[in-house]
């Protein structure tokens, strides 16, 4: 029978072999520094659209009529004017010009049973307009981030968009 | 004045104590950054930004990914749809939510990442198109940035 004879050496310097150590270390740091991507990170907006019921019946009358965003577009799909209800907004910064006045409109009542929950915006836009638009004009009217940068205050939440208008 | 007792003479061995302190930092940094999951993304689509897009809290149910490229395709498992044939698709889709047990069309959530250059038009299709099948629920995906310009 075999006896463990380590005892016997135990008191002698056992070298440690680095060599192959760092060997797997550096293997593994070049893999996980090739297959490391940077993304950055997404979010959404959520939107709940059934498809309009033509049986729904009389609207509620308490519910406001949504307000009406108009984005008209160039040929090339940039953005040429915005027109909230029946007033067109700054050239420059449309985005913003929309942000303030849905901000006048719902106020900083938010919550349940509030302006902001009632309300409803449409948007009405172009075939050709570049999506990117549409997602800055989500983004003007459902909320802002509070001044501590972290938490976003919601505006409006209901929106819809107007059925597209496909060229002829 | 001290001079130095070492002579040159000696096998100068290197203390491998502080490199391999970083080494193992920078793969375990590497290791926690590293994202494995094969999250539906395509490098064909650049996705709009947003400052309001933050990440969900909580995994959607049933979600279905379409990604809609700036041609107006729809890549949808792999595949290159035109928008006109996407309604099979999600037909077919529908039917296998359907006859899962306590998953309903109405609760499954399609998540349309569409490129930033995308027309609004054909975004809409594809959300009339869903609807159509009886989707409800959709999340506009967008990048969590501050928008330039």
């Amino acid at each position: 029978m075999k006896v463990r004879n380590t005892s016997r050496h135990a008191d002698e310097n056992v070298e440690l072999q680095m060599t192959p150590m760092i060997d797997i270390v550096f293997q593994l740091l070049i893999f996980f520094i090739m297959t490391f991507k940077i993304v950055s990170p997404e979010g959404d907006f959520n939107i709940r659209m059934p498809l309009a019921a033509p049986s729904e019946g009389i609207p509620d009358p308490m519910q406001l009529p949504p307000i009406k965003v108009r984005m008209v577009a160039n040929a090339d799909g940039s953005l040429r004017g915005v027109q909230m209800g029946t007033r067109t907004l700054s050239k420059a910064n449309p985005f913003d010009d929309l942000h303030i006045q849905i901000r006048e409109i719902v106020g900083d009542d938010t919550g349940p049973g509030s302006i902001a929950e009632s309300t409803e915006v449409e948007l009405d836009c172009d075939y050709n307009l570049d999506f990117e638009y549409v997602i800055a004009a989500i983004t003007a009217v459902s909320g802002y981030v509070a001044d501590d940068g972290m938490s976003v205050i919601k505006l409006v939440e209901k929106i819809k968009f107007s059925p597209p208008k496909v060229p002829k | 004045m001290r001079l130095k007792k070492k002579s040159g003479a000696g096998f100068a061995e290197g203390d491998m104590t502080p490199m391999i302190d970083m080494t193992f930092q920078l793969i375990a940094f590497f290791m926690v950054l590293v994202n494995f999951t094969e999250a539906e993304q395509n490098e064909r689509i650049r996705l709009p930004s947003s400052e309001l897009a933050k990440p969900p809290d909580a995994p959607f149910e049933a979600p279905l990914t379409l990604q809609v490229t700036s041609t107006g395709t729809v890549i949808f498992g792999g595949q290159d749809i035109p928008v006109s044939g996407l309604k099979m698709t999600l037909l077919r889709e529908a039917q296998l939510l359907k006859a899962t047990p306590d998953r309903s069309v109405a609760d499954a959530t399609i998540i349309i990442r569409a490129d930033q250059t995308t027309k609004t038009g054909i975004v809409q299709e594809v959300i009339q198109a869903c609807q159509e099948t009886g989707f409800e629920r959709f999340a506009l995906r967008a990048k969590q940035q501050e928008r330039s310009t």
